[in-house]
């Protein structure tokens, strides 16, 4: 009994010395990546298992607040990798001066061009509309015939939200010096504007709205792991914006080898097979294995549109105005 | 009152509330101004979020107050079975998250509610939530509950003999209403108006939820956005400002009211029976119609959500523990300030204003500004828990005041004679008058405040790290990973732990005869 | 013996002034018109209210400076005599011992009290179970129970009826007797003021004067006091 207690406590000491020689990385990233239903868990378990490292999450609501929280902490932060920025944050996040090029260069299966030597996608979709295929038979196919539809549609607030940030951009990339019309002919149709997406939604999914602003993967939620096929999203003839979620490292890391070897491990098959079926999203890299059953019943928009980062952080401002001023009648 | 010595220690626990509240709201702002870089100036769109801002606030003050006055009086003069239950209940809106909240109402006079339901069948034109009748709707929803208990303690505080006096009078309603009630409510309304409107003030899931689009915006979604999105925090500062002296005016208008001191105190003798005929019908349908409004959005929250309870994964209860930690730190603190300010709010009017105006301050700002304090200091993630539970603390206090002060003043105004020519020492005083008087609302503002933060997603999300998430916390994540029924069932647990906890704490300090 | 030497009371435009003696034992009716300043003179000899000048002495020694439980005194209000939430017997032994803290003996003393005042078995009652009587006699109790040697009445008996009030002042006079107090007792009365008070003190004019003999006073009035009769 003593020895035993005694060998306990050897243990507890040899595990604390060892805990105390690990080397700790910080990844800084959004909310829904580390709850229990997210990437997170299984992104840490499978990383520990080959890096002899301890992985913590560190989250911030989402990836807005990400780049937020990164801000405020400034050079003082502890994060060595922020994960979660997407394409329309990533101008501001690059001129910020607070992230090192990653320099890695993995084949990527994007329906896009990348050469970002700051941020590396993990992830990505396409934004849609999405509705509920018992009430609406026929859904638009178009903005304009959004417009000219009786449907109503939830979206999310452009200013505290990627998903409205991404709609902004949606319909300036498809309507260029046109999208004030199309957002002044949309207004009748809003019935609100959420604070993000997972109000959106909610409302959505309680009969509040005809369609919601979400993305393309949702209905493989609905049917992979509620087996409900009554969800699916409008395919739209102007194409789809992209949102293309991305990693970067921090300049002042004190582990570069160690977010640099994480950046690599997100674009390889252990990484990436875990996110179709958490973050309902398209990897990066198609895992070996291919994407699971449901996402084959997905639409496959064309043309995929999306801003150059520095495009989308210049035609932010002007956008928005356009946005309030539709919307505020 | 000067003959009876006030005792040496409430001065300066007094000065270390103020201390520490004054830290919290002013702190928070010049940390947050102090990391701003280059100018910032209030633009075109501000200006309509402040007006947007205003007049949502005023008309959501208004109506819930004057909805709460029929409400109140028909509560505290019939007596009925289930009553005190019933008003137990009928708070639940105001500790609810507020996503809950707005599920329940949507559930009701939402697009496919049951009203519309019922107005489609009739023939009729469907009814819209958004917009800015939606906006007081929803504040009225989660605010009446606040006023109706507010009011009732004002109507608990009419003695008997005044109502005895009335009826003896023969006084009709509009002569009670005119001559006993009314001198009561200009007493206690203003508060009311007050700390609803400021609590108005500073919303911003609401006016975002169901304003209907950008016409709609808060100043504190501007503050948010300013953060968020411009990462601007001179931007953010100057609008936290603005909405500051809003809610400042608003303080000060209240500052001017005269409060006429009523003299009579009453023997807590049993008040009359109420008055009969057309006024018992309206108190009917008062009570009915407020309690259908409050508590069948509630029902349906909590019929949505209890087939999901039993499947909850283990972190949603692991969260549930964090949350009763904080609402016990919470309510700690919370009684600590309320009590320390009463006492000293008994001769001075300052620890009234100092309470109040933690609800001017912006939530957004005093988190932001604590986590540029503490950054440098510690990793803002190690005490998330703490400061959620403190910075939940400062946002009850003006609520706790309001209950506490307005009955401590009138105890005073009544015996601090009687115990002067006694020579009660302070702790006797203490022991003998004001706690039997007071221990009531002060349980009411405990039990508040306890449920506030459990129900509170709070300034954690700005800290939070896996780990810590708390229950509203959990829900969140739970509906953003596409989880909606089981974030139902997190909504009633939420639901029952912050009812449960406002009737245990307030049960346990406010004795037997609470929540009457 | 009470002296009050030169006091002058301000309260905003009020003003009240007194120059006078009242010697041991003495029972002392205090009348005057509505406002003249009755209530303050008997607040300012409590300690209620605060003197602009003058002197207040108790047996040579001043007690103006003294806080309102020190002084050698009981008071009964017109109201607010009872905490409501405290049984009877817990509000006659404020009087004894504020912190209600009471040995055996002192138990023993406040029921002897409660039973002289006529109030035995109604110990455990709330005052909002007691008449008007009953506060009365509870009031009094306490004040009995004090046994201090100056006791100030502020019109407690105004709401009760007249056969009721004559018991009342029965029972003070009784208590006043045992004690060996001297009463100072404001009433609207002369009928109070015949049953009780050898003298009366007259409030009038800004002024209180020196107490007279009561029936000499009520007999041949001062034109102030006329008035005020009718």
């Amino acid at each position: 009994m003593t020895r035993s207690i005694l060998a306990a406590g050897l243990l507890c000491v040899s595990t604390q010395a060892a805990l105390a020689e690990t080397p700790i990385l910080h990844v800084l990233t959004y909310d829904s990546f580390v709850s229990d239903w997210g990437p997170g868990p299984q992104v840490e378990a499978a990383f520990e298992a080959q890096c002899g490292c301890d992985l913590v999450f560190d989250a911030a609501g989402d990836g807005a607040a990400v780049l937020a929280r990164l801000l405020l902490e400034g050079t003082r932060t502890d994060a060595d990798v922020v994960l979660g920025l997407d394409t329309n944050l990533t101008a501001q996040a690059a001129a910020s001066g607070l992230f090192a090029p990653h320099g890695l260069s993995p084949a990527l299966d994007l329906p896009a061009d990348w050469s970002d030597p700051l941020f590396l996608p993990f992830d990505w979709g396409w934004f849609a509309f999405v509705y509920d295929n018992t009430r609406i038979p026929d859904p638009p196919a178009s903005f304009r015939d959004l417009i000219a539809s009786d449907l109503s549609v939830v979206i999310e607030d452009p200013r505290s939200s990627t998903p409205g940030l991404g709609l902004l951009m949606w319909v300036k990339a498809a309507y260029g010096d046109e999208s004030a019309e199309i957002w002044r002919g949309l207004a009748p149709r809003i019935l609100t504007v959420t604070p993000g997406w997972s109000e959106a939604y909610d409302l959505f999914l309680n009969g509040e709205a005809d369609m919601v602003l979400s993305y393309t993967t949702s209905p493989a939620y609905h049917l992979i792991a509620e087996g409900d096929a009554t969800k699916s999203a409008a395919q739209f003839s102007e194409g789809h914006y992209l949102q293309v979620e991305v990693a970067g490292m921090v300049a002042g890391t004190d582990q570069p080898d160690l977010a640099r070897q994480f950046l690599a491990f997100m674009t390889t098959d252990a990484f990436q097979s875990i996110i179709p079926e958490t973050n309902w999203m398209y990897p990066a890299v198609t895992p070996t294995a291919g994407l699971p059953d449901g996402f084959a019943t997905l639409i496959h928009p064309a043309p995929s549109l999306l801003l150059p980062p520095d495009a989308a952080l210049a035609a932010r401002d002007p956008a928005l105005d356009e946005w309030r001023n539709a919307l505020a009648r | 009152m000067r003959w009876h010595a006030e005792p040496r220690l409430i001065k300066p626990a007094a000065a270390l509330v103020a201390a520490v509240l004054v830290l919290l709201n002013l702190g928070a702002l010049a940390a947050v101004l102090w990391r701003a870089d280059g100018e910032a100036t209030l633009q075109p769109a501000d200006w309509v979020a402040l007006r947007f801002t205003v007049v949502q606030a005023a008309l959501s003050a208004l109506v819930s107050v004057v909805l709460a006055v029929p409400v109140a009086r028909a509560l505290a003069r019939r007596r009925f079975p289930g009553r005190r239950l019933l008003i137990a209940l009928m708070g639940a809106p105001f500790i609810l998250p507020v996503l809950v909240a707005i599920a329940g109402l949507l559930a009701v006079l939402g697009r496919n509610g049951m009203v519309n339901d019922a107005l489609a069948a009739l023939g009729l034109d469907r009814v819209s939530l958004y917009g800015l009748q939606g906006v007081v709707l929803a504040h009225v929803f989660f605010n009446l509950p606040l006023s109706v208990r507010l009011l009732l303690q004002g109507w608990a505080r009419i003695p008997a003999e005044h109502l005895r006096l009335a009826q003896a009078l023969g006084f009709g309603a509009r002569a009670r209403f005119r001559l006993i009630e009314m001198p009561m409510l200009t007493r206690i309304a203003p508060g009311a108006l007050a700390a609803v409107f400021l609590i108005c003030l500073t919303s911003f899931a609401v006016a975002l939820m169901l304003g209907g689009g950008p016409a709609a915006t808060t100043l504190e979604l501007a503050i948010y956005q300013a953060f968020r999105f411009d990462f601007d925090l001179g931007r953010a500062a100057l609008l936290a400002l603005v909405q500051a002296g809003v809610g400042l005016v608003a303080l000060g208008v209240l500052g001017f009211v005269r409060l006429p001191a009523t003299r009579q105190a009453g023997l807590d003798r049993l008040a009359p029976a109420p008055p009969g005929g057309l006024a018992r019908v309206l108190d009917l349908l008062a009570i009915s119609m407020a309690a259908t409004f409050l508590l069948v959005p509630l029902g349906v929250v909590i019929a949505r959500g209890l087939p999901h309870l039993a499947d909850l994964p283990a972190s949603v209860w692991a969260a549930a523990g964090r949350s009763l930690g904080v609402a016990a730190l919470s309510t700690l603190l919370l009684a600590g300030f309320t009590v320390a300010l009463t006492l000293a709010g008994l001769r001075r009017r300052w620890p009234e204003g100092l309470g109040m105006a933690a609800l001017v301050a912006s939530p957004l700002v005093i988190g932001t500004g604590l986590f540029i304090v503490l950054n440098p200091l510690v990793a803002p993630s190690t005490v998330a828990l703490p400061v959620t539970a403190l910075v939940n603390a400062a946002m009850a206090l003006p609520f706790a005041l309001r209950a506490t002060l307005p009955p401590a003043r009138q105890t005073e105004a009544d015996f601090a004679r009687l115990s002067a020519a006694l020579g009660l020492s302070p702790g006797a005083h203490l022991r003998l008058i004001l706690w039997p008087r007071l221990r009531a609302p002060l349980g009411f503002a405990l039990g508040l405040g306890a449920a506030l933060s459990i129900g509170d997603l709070g300034v954690i999300v700005l800290f939070g790290q896996t780990g810590t998430e708390t229950l509203p916390l959990a829900m969140q994540r739970l509906m953003g990973a596409y989880r909606s029924e089981a974030a139902q069932g997190v909504a009633v647990l939420l639901l029952a732990l912050a009812l449960g906890t406002f009737v245990l704490v307030e049960r346990l300090i406010g004795g037997r005869d609470a929540g009457a | 013996m009470l002296a009050l030497e030169s006091l002058s009371i301000v309260q905003g435009g009020f003003r009240l002034s007194a120059d006078l003696t009242i010697r041991d034992g003495a029972r002392v009716a205090v009348m005057g018109p509505s406002g003249a300043g009755k209530s303050t003179l008997i607040g300012a000899v409590a300690g209620f209210v605060p003197l602009a000048s003058g002197v207040i002495r108790w047996n040579d020694s001043r007690i103006d400076g003294l806080p309102p439980a020190r002084r050698p005194l009981s008071i009964l209000f017109q109201d607010h005599n009872l905490l409501p939430h405290l049984s009877v017997f817990d509000n006659v032994a404020l009087g004894l011992n504020p912190d209600l803290r009471l040995s055996t003996v002192e138990r023993a003393s406040v029921l002897r009290a409660l039973a002289e005042t006529g109030l035995d078995g109604l110990e455990t009652r709330k005052p909002a179970q007691l008449s008007g009587g009953q506060i009365s006699r509870a009031g009094l109790a306490r004040v009995l129970l004090r046994a201090r040697p100056l006791m100030l009445l502020d019109e407690p008996f105004a709401a009760l009826g007249p056969a009721l009030k004559a018991t009342m002042l029965d029972l003070v006079g009784r208590i006043a007797r045992e004690t060996g107090a001297t009463l100072l007792m404001i009433t609207h009365d002369p009928a109070d003021a015949l049953r009780l008070c050898d003298q009366t003190l007259l409030v009038a004019d800004g002024r209180a004067h020196a107490p007279a003999p009561t029936r000499a006073l009520l007999d041949d009035p001062p034109p102030a006091l006329k008035a005020y009769l009718g």
